[in-house]
């Protein structure tokens, strides 16, 4: 039995929608679990806060958690002012937080392991930090890219590695996110198959099959950190990129 | 040489990449873990900068593996 560990990344048409130019816009896979996300992301979220208890219970704690952890993560990397980007930090965080979780549940679909997704994300914070620093700074956000302190000589080289480094941010940004997904969820099946492969092979290999299976059960734990991991690495980044537009000269 | 052994070759090769990130993730959390055995209630203050630098020195090695990614599958 042949596995592909990369047909569960396969898009899949649900409904044709309309033609955009010769392009086919159709609701897929992944726009149904992106409506699944933000519905599963909504219902707890709303549901938590709905009776406001001053000791919280069990779902209110979590929404509370959830809050305290972000606020605080944006108040230390961007600082007070870091605070109005509050509600978009906790929107990404929470969108890649969920998309991550349901990801790992089989036969389900990772909406983060899609580079498109991760991209858009990506893009969006990078014009939201380069438009809100020229908004909020004027001419002054350059200054981003010019170290203090820094001998003549070399500050030209200095600024041409700022400015490559500046724009290499989305780029990073983006891919870590994808490619840790899509490399976890590949593992993942390569060590699924490896059960299927070892079980087919009479009953010593039902014997040999139980170790890809521990492993499976370990990585899947692994997994479940990466996932939670990545979604605070994101929002990070996110604060320590906007903490630039805020702030701009080191 | 066979293109579809070179493609396999060029992934391994790719993949060598991902050592460096290897040592430079354990360097990071080999330092944060000596520093907060040193001084353990400074540690939580330090986890925001910890998880930061693990995901810039990530990111290469990622980087690295989404080449040997892209000769298996995507070229």
């Amino acid at each position: 039995m042949k596995v592909d560990p990369i047909h569960q990344f396969e898009i899949q048409n649900f409904w044709p929608l309309f033609n955009l130019g010769s392009h086919q816009i159709s609701f897929t896979n992944s726009a149904l679990y992106m409506f699944i996300i933000v519905g599963v992301a909504s219902a707890l979220l709303i549901g938590a806060t709905t009776r406001r208890a001053v000791v919280p219970g069990r779902l209110q704690s979590i929404a509370e958690i959830c809050y305290e952890f972000v606020a605080n993560t944006v108040r230390s990397s961007a600082g007070t002012e870091g605070m109005k980007f509050f509600p978009f930090v906790f929107t990404l965080f929470v969108f890649v937080l969920f998309a991550n979780l349901i990801g790992l549940i089989p036969y389900s679909f990772t909406v983060t392991s899609q580079l498109i997704i991760t991209v858009t994300l990506a893009l969006l914070v990078f014009f939201i930090v380069v438009g809100y620093g020229f908004w909020k700074n004027g001419l002054h956000f350059l200054n981003l890219f010019v170290p203090k302190g820094v001998p003549k000589l070399i500050l030209p080289a200095i600024v041409a590695i700022e400015v490559l480094s500046f724009l290499s941010r989305p780029v990073s940004h983006s891919v870590r996110l994808f490619a840790n997904m899509l490399a976890g969820h590949i593992t993942l099946q390569v060590f699924a198959g490896f059960i299927i492969m070892l079980g087919s092979a009479g009953i010593l290999g039902l014997f040999g099959a139980t170790l890809p299976f521990i492993m499976v059960v370990l990585l899947i734990a692994l997994e479940l950190l990466v996932a939670f991991l990545q979604a605070y690495v994101f929002a990070i980044l996110t604060c320590i990129y906007l903490n630039d537009a805020i702030h701009p000269g080191h | 040489m066979d293109p579809t052994a070179a493609k396999y070759i060029g992934a391994g090769i790719a993949c060598i990449g991902m050592g460096g990130a290897g040592v430079g993730v354990g360097i990071i959390f080999g330092n944060y873990l000596a520093a907060a055995l040193r001084n353990p209630s400074a540690a939580q203050g330090q986890f925001g900068n910890l998880i930061f630098g693990f995901a810039i020195t990530e990111a290469l090695g990622i980087f690295s593996l989404l080449i040997a990614l892209l000769l298996l599958f995507g070229l």
